[in-house]
C-alpha cells in the first residue's frame, strides 16, 4: 500500500473556503446521491478542492468534513488513501509519468530521464522556475499509447525522451501542446491507419437496425417465463439463519 | 478477421463523431423502446442466451448475474453500478468506449438497469480519466435533453444515469471496493456474502457490470443473441474488444472475433512481434494480474476463458502485453509486483506485507543478488498470499509472479549464478524483511 500523509503543519494555510462557483458544484454532486448519502460527494468535493488550491490541504479536510457531515477522521482517510490529491503543493504543471510495465516496456525510462533533466533530478520536487514537478504514477490506462504522461487533465501519448522535452518547451512558453498521441496517430488505431471499420454502411443506419426489423428476433417475454433450469440458479447458498441445524 | 459488420463498436477509434446524432447514425438508441417492451424475463433470457460473460476480467455470465437481483422491488430500491475504474496494466478499452461511443454504454445502461428493475445508475469512473468523464458526462446530458433517459423518458422505464469519478485507487476497479468508494469510503473490499445483488451500495441490491459488458448490450439485444452465439466458440461467445501494447510494431485496440489465436491477432492487427514472431519471449494475455504465456504457448493459444484457463492463465480484461527477447523479464515482473506493492489496500496482511515482500525479492532477483532457495520461498510465499485475502486482489498480485515462476525461472537461475549468489544480508525467511 502507499503510505501518504498530511503536508507538515508550518506548510498548510490557515483557513481553506471554497470559491463560491465550486460551492454550487460540490452541492451539485451531493445533489446525485440519495438524500443523506452526501458523504458519496466526498472525492468530488476533496478533488473541487485541489482544482482550486492546487493540493489537499488539513482546512480544506476540515471543510469538507464540515459540509458533508462527516467525521474529519473519515474525510482525513479518503485524502490519504487515494493517490491522485496531492498532500502537498505540486508546480503549476503536475506531470504524472506512468511507469508500469506496458509503459516500462515502450520507454518510459527515456521519459523519466527527460522530467529529471527538464525538472528537477527527483519526483515531487517542483521546478526552480516553480511551473512544473513530477511524479512517477501506476497504469494510467492507455497502454496501447504507451509510454504515457499525464499534465493537469490531458494525457498525452506515444512519447519519448524528445517528445517530453519539447511538451515541456512549449509548456514553459506558455503555449498548449496538442494533447494525445505525438506521433501522428489518431487515437489508439494501429500507426499508418485502421486496418478495420472501414465500412461506409457502419456510419449510414449500421447493421443492427436490418436485423432488428427483419428477424423480429428476440424472446417474447411468455416464452421467458417457462421455468428453465436457470431459474433457481444462485450466486452462493442461501444463508442459514443464526442457530439453523447444520 | 472479424467482418466489419459484426462488429459493436464501430466508432472505436473515434473517427466519427461520439455525439448523439453521429451515434444514432450508427445505430445507437434504435428500438431502445420495442426492446424494453419485451419485458424484464425477456431481456435476461436472449443474454442468457446469447453467451455475454462479463468482459471486465472475471468472465461471469451476464444475464446470470442479472437474474440474482431480487425478483420483487420492496423497501429497498435496486442499483446499477458501472465499474469504469478500469485500471489493470495494458488494458485501455473502456477508456475508447467512453470517449468514442459513450451512447452505447448509457443505452446499455439503461436496459441493463430495466433488466434488474433499478431506477438509478452510477457510473464510476477512475479519477484519471478527466476527459473521458468529461466526454460521458456530455453524452449523459445529451441523452437526458432528448428525453431518452430521465424520470419520464420516451423509452417508458424512469431512470437517472450519473457519472461519479475516484481519485487513483486500482483497488476500486474490485467491486466491493468499488461500493465502498461509491459511499464516500476508503476502497477496502467488503466480505461476500452479502453478494452486492443483496447488500450492495447503500445496503440496497446492486449490481456491478463492466463498460464494455454493458455495452454490448444493446446490440445483443437488436440482432439478437443468435447472432452473438455465431460469433466465437461455445461458452466463449461473441466478438471482445483486444488492447495489444509492448513489443509489437504496431500497438492498438481492436474488436475481435473471441477464440482468435493470439498468433493471428498480434499478426493481423498490431503488426506483428517486433523483430518477428521467433523474437517472442513471452505474453500477459489479460492484463498484467493474469499469469504469463511462453512463446510455446503463445504460439497456438486461442483468446478466449477456457483455453486460457487451461493453459493456467486467463482472459482477464483482454489486454495482451507482448514482451520481446531483448525484455529484462525479471525486471518486468519486478516492476509489476511494485504495481501491486503501491496498489494493496492494506486491509489483509497477506497482501499488505506480501505484495512488498514480493517486489523486494524480484528487485534483488533482477540483479542476481539472491540465493536459489529464495526462488522456492518466493513461490510459496505467492501461495501464502493466495486464496488467503477478502479480495482477489491477493491473486491478481500472485498469479503474475507464479507464471513468471513458471516459465521463466531459468533466467533467474542463471542471473543469480552471473552474479555469484546473495551478496547483502543473509536471508530469513520472514514475511517483512
Amino acid at each position: 500500500m502507499s503510505f501518504r500523509r498530511l503536508a507538515p503543519a508550518d506548510q498548510q494555510p490557515a483557513s481553506f473556503a471554497f470559491s463560491e462557483e465550486n460551492r454550487k458544484a460540490v452541492d451539485q454532486w451531493i445533489a446525485k446521491y440519495p438524500s443523506g448519502r452526501q458523504r458519496s460527494a466526498v472525492i468530488a468535493a476533496l478533488w473541487i478542492g485541489q482544482e482550486q488550491e492546487g493540493w489537499v490541504t488539513k482546512a480544506m479536510i476540515e471543510e469538507v468534513a464540515r459540509i458533508l457531515d462527516m467525521a474529519v477522521m473519515r474525510v482525513l482517510e479518503v485524502a490519504t488513501f487515494y493517490t491522485m490529491f496531492n498532500l502537498v503543493p505540486v508546480g503549476q504543471y503536475l506531470v504524472q509519468v506512468c511507469t508500469t510495465t506496458p509503459c516500462w516496456l515502450r520507454g518510459s525510462d527515456d521519459v523519466v530521464a527527460a522530467c529529471k533533466k527538464h525538472i528537477a533530478p527527483n519526483p515531487g520536487v517542483i521546478s526552480t522556475d516553480g511551473k512544473f514537478s513530477w511524479m512517477e504514477v501506476e497504469c494510467l490506462g492507455a497502454c496501447v499509447n504507451a509510454p504515457v504522461l499525464q499534465i493537469g487533465k490531458d494525457y498525452y501519448e506515444d512519447v519519448d525522451g524528445a517528445a517530453t522535452e519539447r511538451i515541456f518547451e512549449a509548456l514553459r512558453r506558455g503555449e498548449t501542446p496538442n494533447a494525445g498521441p505525438q506521433h501522428g496517430r489518431h487515437t489508439s488505431e494501429p500507426e499508418g491507419g485502421a486496418l478495420t471499420l472501414k465500412d461506409p454502411k457502419l456510419y449510414d443506419g449500421g447493421y443492427a437496425r436490418e436485423a432488428m426489423r427483419s428477424s423480429g428476433s428476440g424472446t417474447t417475454d411468455a416464452e421467458a417465463k417457462k421455468p428453465t433450469q436457470g431459474a433457481s440458479d444462485r450466486e452462493a447458498p442461501a444463508q442459514k439463519p443464526p442457530g439453523a441445524a447444520t | 478477421m472479424l467482418a466489419d459488420r459484426d462488429r459493436i463498436f464501430t466508432n472505436l477509434y473515434g473517427f466519427e463523431s461520439p455525439w448523439l446524432e453521429g451515434a444514432r447514425k450508427r445505430g445507437a438508441w434504435d428500438g431502445t423502446k420495442q426492446i424494453l417492451e419485451r419485458g424484464i424475463d425477456a431481456v435476461i433470457a436472449e443474454v442468457k442466451k446469447s453467451g455475454l460473460r462479463g468482459r471486465g476480467g472475471a468472465g461471469f455470465p451476464t444475464g446470470l448475474k442479472w437474474s440474482f437481483m431480487p425478483k420483487e422491488v420492496k423497501d429497498r430500491p435496486h442499483y446499477l453500478v458501472v465499474n469504469a475504474d478500469e485500471s489493470e496494466p495494458g488494458t485501455c478499452k473502456d477508456r475508447d468506449i467512453m470517449r468514442h461511443d459513450p451512447h452505447l454504454l448509457i443505452e446499455g445502461c439503461l436496459i441493463a438497469s430495466f433488466a434488474m428493475r433499478a431506477h438509478v445508475c452510477y457510473i464510476y469512473i477512475r479519477g484519471e480519466f478527466i476527459r473521458e468523464r468529461e466526454a460521458l458526462q456530455r453524452a449523459v446530458d445529451e441523452a437526458y435533453a432528448a428525453n431518452l433517459i430521465g424520470k419520464d423518458n420516451i423509452n417508458g422505464w424512469p431512470f437517472d444515469c450519473y457519472v461519479h469519478h475516484g481519485a487513483g485507487a486500482y483497488i476500486c476497479g474490485e467491486e466491493t471496493a468499488l461500493l465502498e468508494s461509491l459511499e464516500g469510503k476508503k476502497g477496502q473490499p467488503r466480505l461476500k456474502p452479502p453478494f452486492p445483488a443483496n447488500a450492495g451500495v447503500y445496503g440496497c441490491p446492486t449490481t456491478v457490470n463492466n463498460v464494455e459488458t454493458i455495452a454490448m448490450v444493446p446490440d445483443i439485444l437488436r440482432r439478437g443473441a443468435g447472432w452473438f452465439a455465431s460469433i466465437g466458440q461455445p461458452n466463449n461467445t461473441g466478438t471482445k474488444i483486444f488492447c495489444i501494447s509492448g513489443h509489437v510494431n504496431k500497438p492498438c485496440n481492436v474488436e475481435e472475433a473471441m477464440s482468435i489465436p493470439l498468433r493471428e491477432l498480434i499478426e493481423t492487427h498490431a503488426g506483428g512481434v517486433r523483430g518477428g514472431w521467433d523474437n517472442l519471449l513471452g505474453v500477459i494475455p489479460g492484463g498484467s494480474s493474469m499469469p504469463v504465456l511462453s512463446k510455446e504457448i503463445s504460439d497456438h493459444i486461442l483468446m478466449d476463458f477456457d483455453s486460457l484457463v487451461k493453459a493456467k492463465s486467463g482472459l482477464g480484461t483482454a489486454a495482451v502485453i507482448v514482451m520481446d527477447r531483448s525484455t529484462d523479464i525479471i525486471k518486468a515482473f519486478a516492476r509489476l509486483a511494485y504495481f501491486y506493492k503501491h496498489e494493496s489496500c492494506g486491509q489483509c496482511t497477506p497482501c499488505r506485507e506480501g505484495c512488498g515482500w514480493m517486489w523486494r525479492v524480484l528487485t534483488r532477483m533482477g540483479k542476481g543478488d539472491a540465493t536459489m532457495e529464495e526462488i522456492d520461498l518466493l513461490q510459496e510465499v505467492t501461495k501464502q498470499i493466495e486464496g488467503h485475502t477478502i479480495c482477489a486482489f491477493g491473486e491478481g498480485a500472485s498469479w503474475p509472479v507464479q507464471g513468471f515462476l513458471r516459465h521463466f525461472r531459468p533466467e533467474i537461475e542463471k542471473r543469480i549464478r552471473e552474479h555469484g549468489g546473495r551478496h547483502s544480508a543473509p536471508m530469513t525467511p520472514l514475511a517483512a524483511e
